[in-house]
């Protein structure tokens, strides 16, 4: 008994700040906003205390998934998402298969495509609130001027202001954003493998087609699955460009993770706790199947 | 920037995996085409990758004189750092309040992480894995699914609103991704050294302290790079924990760049990179340490 004591004690012990911190912070409050999600605090005066309010159970959540309104931001969230995620994997996977191979300049090739990663989503939804204006014609600035200076007029198009795609609009600056990384993935699987399978299939005759589909890709589909769930997660919680680009009320572009700022900011603590978990389980979904994978590959 | 990450790389990889040099020689390659096609492809990607940045630097620098809409793409008529004088009033108390939660939220979180990894990696319990994969859910929530209580608590605490309480954020909620990194680091050690010192009858805080400790410092600066990137970054905690008054620079920065009726685009792009400006040198500088955080972020080991 004092002998697993001590085994455990002191791993334990040392451990213990973070674990009651995260314990606290995550899992209790989870549980608390879980709560707040099943009662009618819908007000300022309730929000604080003063108003009495009552457990509703799941009325909130059907509300709102019944609701119109909010239908319309997860349509948004997997348009925004399956955008994000096929964007960011083309191009990622593109740009690793062109450096792949040695090259000089490889290196600034690299950082550039990288870059945008180091910066803030808020700095670079400046530039791209600019560059994503939906003016057109003789007032037309960023990208659509950009479009009639080199002849692609057609190309314009009210960007983000478009009722039903216009959050395919913030997903360009965020494919700018995070190509980079998928890139760096691909590039560290593909120097992952070794060198004598490519060799094998060479000697084997294999045409370059071949030797993709039945040696490289098979032992890149790990690395493509990380980038899938950590995209694939973020995009779910995006919200820092979008409130930077579009501004929070506006409905085109509007996202869980938006609507639950809106509900904050009007005191509507049930809503926006509701909505939190909505989000939470969205993302659980993605995210624990891969978790528990990970986890029973190790153990 | 505001992303957690988790790619699988080996962490022997730790710091720089797209640094090293390819395991084979170049090849000779017989089609001169094919060579030219790549680099004509990477200098295409090259040149859109960089559209945003000349965007900014152009339009930071331009007058009122500047303001229609068809010289948008031309360079400035006449240069001016009006602008960049505008944004430095405007952001300069921010971005001395997000030095000062940036650099202890790091260390602490580095500290912690450190801790937790070195447990995690050596000390095998039942449940260690469990408990690993517990904490490291921690940095895939939606942080929205915490926030209203979130709220309350931060106030049953006392703790004043703005930095003091964003430093406890970053700390807590970094602790999952500076866990991670720490414990895929330390795997990397190897097992003689731990247990010679076992052996000569360290604890394990001694252990820690005198085999662990002095070689971690790549662990560290990759850690401390992150959560200084990932916390300067940060709006989502900014704008609900702080206001214009005294939050951090992206909320500053929002706020100049929504604020005024008519947007003043110079002001905010010059604002842009002023608020960038640190997390890039970083980038530039320390750029193979960066990309390890984005590598070691790895949830495989």
């Amino acid at each position: 008994m004092t002998r697993t004591l001590k085994r455990v004690g002191a791993p334990l012990l040392l451990l213990a700040p973070s674990l009651i911190l995260v314990g606290v912070f995550v899992y209790g409050l989870i549980a608390a906003n879980f709560r707040t999600s099943l009662t009618d605090i819908h007000t300022a005066g309730q929000a604080t205390g003063q108003a009495p309010s009552e457990t509703v159970w799941f009325e909130n959540y059907t509300a709102l998934l019944t609701s119109e309104a909010f239908q319309h931001s997860l349509k948004n969230l997997v348009l925004y998402t399956v955008v994000f995620l096929v964007g960011t994997m083309l191009m990622g996977f593109l740009w690793a298969w062109l450096l792949e191979r040695p090259l000089k300049g490889e290196g600034i090739f690299r950082s550039i495509y990288l870059f945008p990663m180091a910066i803030s989503f808020v700095a670079s939804g400046v530039v791209w609130r600019w560059l994503l204006n939906s003016n057109q014609g003789e007032s037309a600035t960023g990208l659509n001027r950009l479009f009639q200076m080199v002849g692609l007029d057609f190309l314009q198009n009210n960007w983000w202001n478009n009722v039903s795609y216009g959050i395919i609009a913030i997903a360009v600056p965020a494919i700018w954003q995070l190509s980079g990384y998928v890139m760096a993935l691909f590039l560290a699987g593909f120097r992952g493998i070794p060198e004598e399978l490519r060799e094998a299939a060479r000697v084997d005759g294999s045409t370059t087609w071949q030797l993709y589909r039945h040696v490289l890709f098979p032992q890149l589909s790990p690395v493509a699955l990380s980038a899938l769930v950590i995209i694939g997660h973020m995009s779910l919680k995006s919200f820092d460009l979008i409130m930077s680009i579009s501004k929070p009320a506006n409905y085109q572009t509007k996202v869980p993770a938006v609507d639950m700022y809106v509900f904050k900011s009007s005191f509507d603590y049930a809503n926006a706790a509701a909505v939190g978990m909505i989000l939470l389980v969205i993302v659980a979904l993605v995210v624990v199947p891969y978790l528990v994978r990970t986890h029973r590959k190790e153990s | 920037m505001t992303a957690t990450t988790t790619p699988a790389v080996p962490p022997r990889d730790l710091a720089g995996v797209p640094n090293e040099p390819a395991t084979t020689p170049p090849r000779k390659n017989p089609f001169g085409l094919a060579r030219t096609l790549r680099y004509a492809a990477l200098l295409f990607f090259l040149a859109v990758v960089l559209v945003p940045v000349y965007v900014l630097l152009v339009t930071s620098f331009k007058g009122a004189g500047d303001a229609s809409p068809a010289r948008a793409w031309a360079l400035p008529t006449t240069w001016t750092l009006d602008n960049w004088t505008a944004a430095w009033d405007a952001l300069a108390p921010s971005i001395w309040r997000t030095l000062q939660m940036v650099v202890p939220s790091a260390i602490l979180a580095a500290v912690l992480g450190s801790i937790n990894g070195f447990v995690l990696s050596r000390w095998s319990f039942r449940g260690a894995n469990l408990v690993f994969t517990l904490i490291l859910f921690g940095m895939f929530i939606p942080y929205q699914a915490v926030i209203i209580p979130l709220n309350q608590l931060v106030l049953d605490l006392g703790l004043p609103s703005g930095i003091p309480t964003l430093i406890l954020l970053h700390v807590v909620f970094g602790i999952p991704i500076t866990t991670l990194i720490f414990r895929n680091y330390y795997q990397t050690v190897p097992h003689e050294l731990v247990e010679a010192a076992r052996v000569d009858g360290a604890g394990m805080l001694r252990t820690y302290a005198s085999v662990i400790l002095p070689i971690s410092l790549p662990g560290f600066v990759v850690v401390l790079i992150w959560q200084f990137t990932s916390a300067w970054n940060d709006f989502l905690f900014a704008v609900f924990f702080s206001s214009y008054n005294n939050g951090p620079v992206t909320l500053a920065l929002n706020n100049l760049a929504n604020g005024a009726l008519l947007q003043n685009y110079g002001v905010s792009m010059a604002g842009a990179l002023f608020a960038s400006l640190p997390t890039l040198v970083v980038y530039i500088v320390l750029g193979k340490y960066f990309i390890g955080g984005l590598m070691s972020g790895s949830v495989k080991s």
